[in-house]
């Protein structure tokens, strides 16, 4: 089985300067499906 | 292994992937490589589900207001380093 | 995760996507995953044990209601479910459910002391999709193992891991609860797991179940707590936590992968052997018990109209903590952790990094530590391994798990 991933760091994910100037936002974001407390 | 994403090739969702919608977006998780993602933005989810009747990721976004389209096309490659969406080399559209 | 102040034209409206922490805190319309209990018998006596499990109850839920709530999970799309007991294999149904639950796209990862894990059932799994296994080992030696989870249990780890291993069952996940006994076991624990191909998952002990009895000598001192932390982040790459240490985030700077927030009644929960549901395996007590399977609106019914989870999915304020330049990395720690320790539940954490817990504990006028009305542990001397014959059975639902197949 595939290692659980831990939380990517893609610098395409990195808000990122849009043509006005503007700060965009993240539209995606991951999480480790192991990275919920309260699942022994 | 994952070619680069590539905004002028068609896409599609994955079939190793569920996507469950929330109030808020959706979530999206691969059976295979086990990678939970969450679309934040209901917008996105509809473009995530309507990439393969779109010739291109380019054509998928084109709906959508000029100065937000950099921002999708930014998540839809995180997407696709994701593998939760992937090439579409059949050509047949159909999303499930 | 919050967007970081732009350069922004005047008068255009921002458009604002919330933090992913801040939309879960509502809840979710299903849990993204879960943790469910197959049955409360058990092979092991661990004296930490947080379902005080070892017998079976008389009222477990069957092959078919299993199956049932398996489909309940198949619609809703829980993505996965960790399922435990007591020991889950104990069950002479236990492959049939996890085939059952695959075939359904409902992942599965079981923890296991490894009774069932011979080579034949690591082979099984092996080949078997959508199967994640966890081994559960409390020392890296036999004497710091044996000692919490009884003699013998640390080599019937070592056996179901070296199975799997050679299997070829892969990435199979080692799953330690840190204790003061086996915090010095960190870098063996990493070595372990190297050498058999698996990944370390390290979980913090609460005062849970039987727990409660050992948590004031077995829980990390708060120099070790540091350690552990520097540890974790030195080594997050290869070492899963179960998001289980937020409440060390109040250490330092850097936070430590996850989402770092108390998932219980919003992404996470427990169904319990008899269908009892929990916000979190910590939490088994009747005082905060959501609902039943069994009830008309089976488990979607009370995941999603259960009074509990909507106290819980209402954003509460910091209480106590409120003031505290730590709170938003912390977030007060662990519901379950105060419950069982007689804390309020607005109130610090008793493994506060910032000793506000051990304050609050030392108070005369805390309340008295609930204790769960269900006991399933083994009556009289502990279980040893391999020898069920010295067992007698007193009564049904105390006979041992070891016993012929039904």
């Amino acid at each position: 089985m595939d290692a659980v991933t831990e939380q990517t760091q893609d610098p395409r994910d990195d808000a990122a300067v849009g043509d006005e100037g503007i700060v965009e936002e993240l539209l995606v974001e991951e999480v480790s499906i192991d990275g919920m407390c309260g699942v022994y | 292994m994952i070619a680069p994403f590539d905004a002028a090739q068609r896409y599609r969702l994955s079939p190793q992937v569920a996507l469950r919608p929330e109030p808020f977006g959706a979530l999206v998780y691969h059976f295979g490589n086990r990678r939970l993602c969450f679309l934040k933005v209901p917008e996105l989810v509809d473009i995530v589900r309507g990439l393969g009747a779109h010739s291109s990721a380019r054509d998928a976004v084109s709906g959508l207001p000029e100065k937000r389209r950099n921002a999708f096309l930014r998540a839809l490659a995180s997407l696709a380093a994701a593998e939760v969406i992937v090439p579409d080399v059949t050509g047949s559209a159909g999303q499930p | 995760m919050t967007p970081a102040p732009g350069a922004l034209s005047a008068g255009r409206p921002r458009e604002r996507v919330p933090p992913l922490v801040e939309q879960f805190k509502g809840g979710l319309a299903a849990p993204i995953c879960l943790t469910w209990e197959w049955t409360y018998a058990c092979n092991l006596s661990c004296v930490h044990c947080l379902s005080s499990s070892g017998r079976r109850d008389p009222l477990e839920l069957s092959t078919a209601e299993i199956m049932a709530v398996v489909d309940e999970l198949a619609a809703m799309q829980v993505f996965y479910v960790n399922v435990g007991g007591g020991e889950p294999t104990v069950r002479p149904d236990f492959w049939e459910l996890l085939d059952y639950a695959v075939a359904n796209r409902v992942g599965v990862k079981f923890s296991t002391n490894g009774l069932r894990i011979d080579r034949e059932g690591a082979r099984r799994l092996a080949r078997t999709g959508y199967v994640d296994v966890q081994v559960s080992l409390d020392g890296a030696t036999r004497e710091v193992n044996d000692a919490v989870r009884g003699r013998g249990s640390f080599d019937m780890a070592l056996r179901a891991m070296r199975n799997l291993a050679d299997a070829g069952f892969g990435e199979f996940k080692i799953s330690v609860v840190l204790t003061r006994h086996n915090v010095a076991q960190l870098d063996d624990f990493a070595a372990l797991a190297d050498r058999l191909g698996a990944v370390l998952r390290i979980t913090r002990l609460r005062p849970s179940g039987r727990g409660a009895d050992v948590w004031e000598s077995l829980h990390p001192t708060a120099q070790q707590q540091r350690e552990v932390y520097l540890w974790l982040l030195g080594h997050g790459e290869r070492v899963l936590t179960g998001d289980s240490f937020f409440h060390l985030n109040a250490l330092g700077e850097t936070p430590l992968p996850g989402l770092n927030l108390c998932g219980a009644g919003r992404v996470v929960c427990l169904i319990d052997p008899v269908g009892d549901v929990y916000a979190c395996p910590f939490a088994i007590h009747e005082a905060i018990l959501a609902g039943n399977v069994r009830s008309l609106g089976g488990f979607a019914g009370v995941w999603r109209d259960s009074p509990l989870f909507a106290r819980l999915r209402i954003p509460a304020a910091g209480g106590a903590c409120a003031s505290c330049p730590a709170f938003s990395a912390c977030q007060g720690g662990c519901m379950a952790a105060k419950f069982f320790t007689g804390l309020p539940l607005d109130g610090p954490d008793p493994e506060c990094v910032r000793g506000h817990g051990e304050a609050a504990l030392s108070l005369a006028s805390r309340l008295e530590p609930p204790r769960p009305g269900k006991d399933h542990s083994h009556r009289g001397r502990a279980v040893t391994l391999g020898m069920p014959s010295l067992r007698v059975p007193a009564k049904p639902c105390d006979s041992s798990p070891l016993a012929a197949a039904r």
